[in-house]
């Protein structure tokens, strides 16, 4: 039984030119645009308010909240039609009867029928340190990984699978700045997923070319790479399909909070399925890698 | 790939079924059970406040280089070398002069490795002050040694009287943990209301009883203090007649004859002598009682108080002397405390979001098992198997180690479902590549399992290294996730080359001489 190959690799230019055009639009719109921090990074407020009734509307909300002079309030619906998240970034909020002040101050103007479901305050010292720590573990996960592909197989193939993580990350986070998409502590947690997730599929298909380049002397990398692609192509649609189902469960079923984190999952792992294909193996191509770089490596 | 021993497969049996069993003891509660742990849920599925605090040490750096100041000036005078203009300069440093001919020996005293009155250097090979020194002119500031362990020191000090007041309040199971060598992080589980726990823990409550004074000239020095209530002010003495460190006992009562709350306080023996000498010269004074500051209030001294005891009073409600009695029980603080981050997350978003998390847990399970069977018939039922008990053993480990689970913690055990079938999958494949070239099944079963091995391992390692990453920088319920990814990680790759490998042994050597295996 003979499988039908697919001949990925005449896509290899065009799709290269597409991320390329999709790399720099993403980078443009982060230098320009900007991230939509979260008050984990931005620091201020952020109280998730439930209704009891149906009687309060977002914009009896919004027009108490601004009365209470907290600066800038974005008032919004979250979920169903009785939640809603307010934020603010008010300064010195770190007087102990802040959030009590707040409470009394909005049930005067709209009554008791609301519970505080959740309150977050962050210190602008909090949410910068938390931001480098953040930036930091994004950079630290990426050497680690380089390292170990380093380690494990050639340069040429380090060369590539970061090159393919960089455009993982960088593309998921230009939807997320597209969008207005809240970048959060949990967001940082799915980019680091999404790093491992693409260098798993990516090494999965790179171990497949090393081995195929030590059996067969006479193919080229342009089609060698295809090969690999090709016999390894139904363990990663398998692969993307299960993660995806399970991703997918969580956006829909796994409520409001988990929403952001599952969606940039979702985005990295087709994103991630992708660049191991086009970006990861068209590199091992332009840096022209030969039977010779993995026998060498084998010697030593 | 395919031989399993005896002893192989009843310690995996043994070991598949204990961590089984872990699991099970949070769902069950049985009462002879050997082994009582249970998974910690995060504060944001129990509903509960988290509360970082720092300690602002400014104060405390102050009064040690006031302390260190007498010091000095102390230690010279007896080695006979005078010191003039010493004081204090922006709160940071020492400033002084010397005589001309005295220069050398002064810092020679300073320097030296095993001075006595700029120690350290034998410890830290750095010593407690830099010293700028021009001409006869010397300055004297902390050294970074020494601001860490004065950091270090109150940061001890205040833990213990954190823990205090929030003993005393009475959350269960509270979590009080030191974080760098200036923050204390607080855990309040099921704390719906953090408001009067943060009012408390954001007072010094330090207390002292000073006489108040018309008289500006007072040897030890004045200073003006607001009331706590009201704009009034008056002059105090800065002369601390006895302070909340004197203080054994307070209690709120009502006091029957003027029918106001009081706050009742007893002294210990040092503090009763102190306070019954102070009172019996200070008949006819008023005494101010002091707290962070601010004057509660300043009684006439009727009597001379020499029972060791007295009362505090003052514009109180019952709450505010309850409160107030309860911080001079716990003890003042060493510096100011600033909440410098909150999340509080009510308990019906608690159990909101653990019902939402199971749910997509049992609705991505359910389909990832569907896809499997479906595309793998009797050997996705095998992946199956293993999946759950990979599951039964992940869960199992977090109980083994009491390990905290949140929410997206609950994502990272999706998340592990959806990826645990890959090794499994990358096996199956290579199986079904191994057939095509090799016509004995067993064989290519086995090279199959063989060959796919350091791809395996490699996909893993990957990840695991950004879990580690994750656990190492990420904090709060972010951690949880990389835990249960990192550990979901391994017992993915024990199910699969284990429990998954022993029953595809099993079956393909029953069934050897079947055709098209898989």
């Amino acid at each position: 039984m003979e499988k039908k190959i697919i001949a990925f690799n005449n896509l290899y230019k065009t799709c290269n030119l597409a991320s390329t055009i999709l790399i720099i639009i993403s980078l443009l719109l982060l230098i320009f645009k900007g991230l939509n921090y979260g008050v984990d990074f931005k620091g201020g407020t952020l109280i998730e308010i439930r209704a009891n009734n149906n009687n309060i509307s977002i914009s009896d909300l919004r027009s108490s909240f601004n009365n209470m002079n907290l600066g800038d309030v974005s008032v919004k619906q979250f979920g169903n039609k009785n939640d809603f998240i307010i934020k603010f970034e008010k300064r010195n909020s770190n007087q102990p009867d802040f959030i009590l002040n707040i409470k009394r101050k909005l049930s005067i103007s709209i009554g008791d029928n609301f519970d505080f479901r959740r309150v977050d305050n962050v210190g602008p010292k909090v949410s910068s340190e938390l931001l480098k720590s953040g930036i930091i573990a994004i950079g630290l996960s990426l050497a680690a990984m380089l390292i170990y592909i380093w380690i494990r197989f050639e340069w040429q193939f380090s060369l590539g699978a970061i090159i393919a993580l960089f455009h993982d990350v960088v593309i998921t986070l230009g939807i997320f700045s597209l969008f207005k998409l809240e970048i959060n502590l949990s967001i940082v947690a799915a980019v680091l997923t999404i790093v491992g997730y693409s260098m798993n599929d990516t090494v999965v298909i790179f171990d497949r070319v090393r081995e195929n380049l030590k059996k067969y002397s006479d193919l080229q990398i342009f089609e060698l790479t295809n090969l690999s692609i090709n016999e390894t192509l139904s363990r990663t649609i398998i692969t993307s399909a299960t993660t995806l189902l399970a991703l997918l469960s969580i956006y829909y079923f796994g409520g409001e909070i988990l929403k952001g984190f599952s969606l940039a999952m979702i985005l990295g792992v087709v994103f991630g399925t992708y660049s191991s294909i086009y970006i990861a193996n068209p590199i091992l191509v332009y840096l022209k890698v030969s039977q010779k770089a993995v026998l060498k490596e084998d010697k030593n | 790939m395919l031989y399993f021993s005896k002893l192989k497969i009843i310690s995996v049996i043994i070991f598949t079924l204990l961590l089984s069993y872990l699991t099970s003891s949070n769902f069950f509660k049985f009462d002879d059970s050997f082994i009582n742990k249970n998974i910690n849920l995060g504060l944001d599925l129990q509903g509960g406040s988290y509360l970082l605090l720092e300690i602002d040490n400014k104060p405390v750096i102050t009064q040690h280089l006031q302390n260190k100041l007498v010091q000095i000036k102390n230690y010279f005078k007896d080695k006979k070398i005078p010191l003039k203009n010493i004081m204090l300069q922006d709160n940071e440093k020492i400033y002084f002069t010397v005589n001309k001919d005295q220069i050398e020996e002064t810092k020679s005293l300073l320097d030296k490795d095993d001075s006595e009155i700029n120690p350290f250097f034998q410890q830290y090979k750095s010593h407690q002050f830099n010293i700028e020194n021009s001409d006869n002119e010397f300055m004297l500031s902390f050294s970074k040694y020494a601001i860490i362990q004065i950091k270090i020191s109150s940061q001890n000090q205040a833990i213990e009287i954190v823990r205090r007041r929030v003993d005393e309040i009475g959350t269960n199971e509270p979590n009080i943990l030191k974080q760098g060598n200036n923050r204390i992080l607080v855990e309040l589980p099921g704390l719906n209301d953090p408001g009067r726990i943060k009012s408390l823990l954001g007072k010094t409550a330090n207390l002292t009883f000073r006489f108040i004074t018309q008289n500006e000239e007072e040897s030890f020095g004045t200073e003006k203090l607001f009331f706590e209530y009201g704009s009034d002010q008056a002059i105090v003495s800065k002369r601390i007649i006895l302070s909340g460190d004197n203080l054994i006992d307070a209690q709120p009562k009502m006091d029957n004859q003027s029918n106001q709350t009081v706050v009742h306080f007893n002294l210990d023996r040092v503090g009763s002598k102190k306070f019954a000498k102070a009172t019996t010269n200070g008949v006819g004074k008023k005494l101010a009682i002091i707290l962070d500051g601010k004057i509660i209030s300043a009684p006439s001294v009727i009597e001379p108080i020499i029972g060791g005891s007295g009362q505090i009073t003052g514009d109180f409600t019952f709450q505010s002397a309850t409160d107030l009695a309860m911080l001079l029980r716990s003890g003042a603080l060493p510096a100011p405390l600033n909440i410098i981050e909150e999340r509080t997350v009510g308990p019906d978003l608690g159990q909101d979001s653990i019902n939402s998390g199971i749910l997509s847990l049992i609705i991505g399970f359910i389909l990832v098992v569907a896809f499997m069977i479906y595309k793998y018939r009797v050997f996705g039922l095998i992946a199956n198997i293993a999946l759950i008990f990979n599951l039964f053993i992940l869960v199992g480990i977090l109980t083994l180690f009491e390990a905290t689970l949140t929410l997206p913690g609950i994502a990272g055990i999706i998340l592990t479902v959806g990826m645990a079938v890959d090794a499994n999958v990358l096996i199956f494949e290579r199986i079904k590549e191994e057939i095509q070239d090799e016509k004995n099944q067993i064989l290519a079963f086995d090279s199959g399992y063989t060959k796919s091995k350091t791809t395996i391992l490699d996909a893993n390692i990957t990840t695991l290294i950004a879990a580690i990453i994750l656990f190492i920088m990420g904090s709060g319920p972010v951690k949880g996730f990389s835990v249960t990814l990192g550990v979901g990680i391994l017992t993915t790759l024990f199910s699969v080359y284990y429990i998954a490998r022993l029953l595809t042994a099993l079956y393909v050597t029953k069934n050897k001489f079947k055709k098209g295996l898989i």
